[in-house]
């Protein structure tokens, strides 16, 4: 269960968030959607501890325990993923050594038992199949040279080997084609279940035909200002944000 | 937590700082023709290699200390040294007699010199301050035909092989340190692989600097004859001290005839502290000669100690297709000084040579790659590939990049890359929002950056300078 309660937050003098509510039950999938400006990728980077935020008022609970107080890896530790706009070069960094490291990293940390190359290449391997993707994704450093599809796909790679329990979409299908669109879809919605609940923020709704949400929410001008259905969704692809930060 | 000022300031820790207790003779201080006659004479050396050290020693009179590279330090007072230290003890015949005390401090060090216990496949001859005090596998060795056993004791027992190679590659007037360290080194390793032979396990020597206020002048010479082919690792530590400490070592390769050598390095000498206190000097002379046809000399260090780092191994390509490579890595962190980089001398027709540099620089450290590529007239076809990167990891930093291009010969083929980034802070907290810690994060991108320079290191040793490169930066980012 994620809490969002009355966030405020700025980036040096300007204030971004003006006061955010809002609650994910486990179990579901609720999508953001706003104008450019709105403080979208601000709210998903102030969600996973990106430095450079400063929130001014409110708390965000993640199952119970205040996230603001945590590094962002001990975020990630607590089950939160934040997918990238835009996945960061590592280069020379083998994207199996990379996804392992991390993977192990966690489980170290949750107590579990680490996975040694062999269990680990099983696993990854399995994962890359169930995503349709090329087994040399493995091998190739960390989105060095790939393309914005492949970028993006690398995403729901990790995602779906870490395990998340809250996954956030920070405009993961900017720019994307409509096959790739539905890569990301498949990677989210593979994981649906009662302990899984994701936010995906997105400007454009045709994300939401193939992720069906439970719940829409509009940011605008720092706060939620409407929520409703998935319906909602369409009728804003209609008639646009115009008007709504008023409201 | 504050990602956005990345800057390099705690200490390293540093964990091969130990001293030994142990009798050592000492000669009195400062350097004189006096201290050069004793310490052959210690040696129990032929009047050749006296009078060979004494030319070097006239030539080193009259010499100036370099002051081309970029690195800072007061004035050295060479009078003021000492130029041998040894383990007071006789010198041991076989391992039984090694000193306990000494043979405890190698294997703190990850060096057990027991042969049982010994790294598998790796031969072991240990320098402790002026003396070689130990080699590993000598019999298993000799078998194959292979001599490895300290230059001193070459001198004594295969004159004719040092006589006919020494200061063939690096001459004693080639420069102010070379010409010191020929008038008074006093030990080093000395390796013979003969015709045709495929040298049956790496060989490696371990440096260790352990008295006070002692310079260290190690003297290796490497004869890969025809056809033969050798991998030859150092290693290299001392304690931690207040004071700097000088290292002026030599090393000469020889490749004939289709001969190939391997040459690696993990130079960890004590970088001295936090604020720029102590460290080893380390002012090195490395040099290959690939002189006969399609020969082949290579590379490989990994740099992470020393206050200050001064060395240019290098590749004198004269054999007709013959093949010089360098792959580096030199990281300074805190107030380390690093003037890094090689020579690819050209001669031979179809020659080619290869230079991969990585420069990494943490805390108040200067890091320079300064790199030389000369093709001769005659060497027609000759090749050159060299790609120089620098990362920056805090603002307070510098890396510096000089490159030197000679051709005369038009057919040649020279290329140049050089690129410069820092660690940025979306690469950090990508990889901490997967889970990994800071230090995990920084270590694996500087480990990511070296990548090409590292898989070149034997695989033992590639994990370790892993480990290493991520010891050195501890800290180094907060």
């Amino acid at each position: 269960m994620l809490e969002i309660k009355n966030l405020h937050a700025r980036i040096g003098e300007k204030e971004i968030l003006k006061g955010v509510n809002l609650s994910i039950p486990d179990g579901q999938i609720h999508a953001i959607m706003g104008p450019n400006g709105a403080g979208k990728s601000t709210l998903s980077y102030v969600l996973s501890g990106r430095d450079g935020y400063e929130v001014t008022e409110g708390e965000v609970l993640y199952n119970g325990a205040n996230i603001l107080e945590m590094a962002p890896e001990d975020r990630a530790i607590a089950g939160i993923f934040l997918a990238f706009q835009y996945p960061v070069e590592l280069p020379g960094v083998g994207n199996a050594n990379f996804l392992r490291t991390a993977l192990n990293a966690i489980r170290r940390k949750r107590g579990q038992e680490e996975l040694d190359a062999v269990a680990f290449l099983k696993l990854a391997r399995a994962v890359v199949k169930s995503l349709h993707m090329k087994e040399d994704f493995l091998k190739r450093n960390v989105n060095v040279g790939f393309s914005g599809g492949e970028k993006k796909r690398n995403e729901m790679l990790q995602m779906t080997l870490l395990q998340p329990g809250l996954a956030i979409l920070d405009e993961t299908d900017s720019g994307l084609d409509i096959d790739a669109l539905k890569i990301v879809a498949d990677g989210v919605n593979a994981l649906r279940s009662e302990k899984f609940s994701a936010l995906v923020i997105t400007h454009y709704q045709r994300l939401l035909d193939h992720i069906i949400p439970d719940m829409v929410h509009v940011l605008a001008g720092g706060r939620i200002v409407r929520s409703g259905s998935a319906a909602l969704a369409l009728e804003l692809e209609e008639h646009g944000y115009a008007g709504l930060e008023a409201a | 937590m504050s990602v956005s000022t990345v800057e390099a300031l705690a200490e390293q820790k540093y964990k091969y700082g130990f001293t030994t207790e142990i009798a050592m003779e000492e000669f009195p201080r400062g350097l004189s023709e006096e201290i050069v006659r004793l310490i052959s004479a210690r040696k129990g050396e032929p009047d050749w290699m006296l009078e060979w050290r004494l030319k070097a020693y006239a030539l080193w009179r009259k010499m100036e200390e370099p002051d081309w590279a970029r690195i800072k330090h007061p004035p050295i007072d060479y009078d003021d040294l000492y130029y041998y230290a040894a383990p007071a003890a006789p010198a041991p015949k076989s391992l039984d007699e090694v000193d306990p005390e000494l043979l405890k401090t190698y294997e703190k060090l990850g060096i057990p010199l027991n042969e049982r216990a010994a790294l598998a496949g790796v031969a072991v001859d240990a320098v402790f301050d002026s003396v070689s005090v130990a080699t590993t596998f000598r019999e298993t060795l000799s078998k194959a035909g292979v001599i490895f056993c300290p230059i001193s004791e070459a001198v004594r027992e295969h004159p004719e092989l040092v006589r006919q190679y020494l200061g063939t590659v690096v001459p004693a007037a080639d420069n102010f340190f070379a010409a010191l360290n020929s008038a008074v080194f006093s030990d080093g390793s000395f390796v013979y692989i003969p015709k045709g032979v495929r040298c049956p396990m790496e060989l490696s020597t371990y440096f260790r600097i352990n008295a006070r206020n002692t310079g260290q002048f190690e003297r290796t010479l490497i004869i890969a004859d025809d056809e033969a082919t050798v991998s030859y690792l150092e290693g290299c530590t001392a304690p931690m001290r207040d004071e700097n400490q000088l290292h002026a070592a030599v090393v000469e390769l020889v490749a004939l005839e289709g001969a190939k050598i391997k040459y690696s390095t993990v130079q960890n000498w004590y970088p001295g502290d936090e604020q720029g206190r102590g460290g080893i000097y380390n002012f090195v002379t490395k040099r290959g000669a690939c002189r006969g046809r399609n020969s082949k000399i290579s590379w490989t260090q990994v740099e992470t100690g020393s206050a200050i780092t001064w060395k240019y191994p290098s590749c004198i390509l004269q054999g007709e297709g013959s093949v010089g490579e360098f792959y580096s890595v030199a990281l300074t962190n805190n107030f380390q000084q690093a003037d890094t980089g090689t020579k690819m001398i050209h001669l031979g027709r179809n020659t080619t040579s290869t230079i991969i540099s990585k420069g990494i620089s943490a805390g108040h450290s200067n890091n320079t790659y300064r790199g030389l590529v000369k093709i001769m007239a005659g060497a027609q076809g000759a090749r050159n590939f060299t790609q120089c990167d620098s990362l920056l990891i805090g603002d307070q930093c510098g890396a510096h990049t000089v490159p030197y291009i000679e051709s005369r010969n038009a057919s040649a083929k020279v290329e140049h890359e050089a690129t410069t980034s820092k660690i940025a802070e979306d690469q950090l907290f990508y990889c901490r929002s997967r889970g990994l810690s800071q230090e995990d994060a920084v270590g694996l991108i500087v480990n990511g950056f070296c990548k090409d320079v590292l898989k070149e290191l034997p695989m033992e040793f590639a994990v370790e300078a892993q480990k290493l490169l991520s010891v050195s930066l501890e800290g180094s980012v907060g």
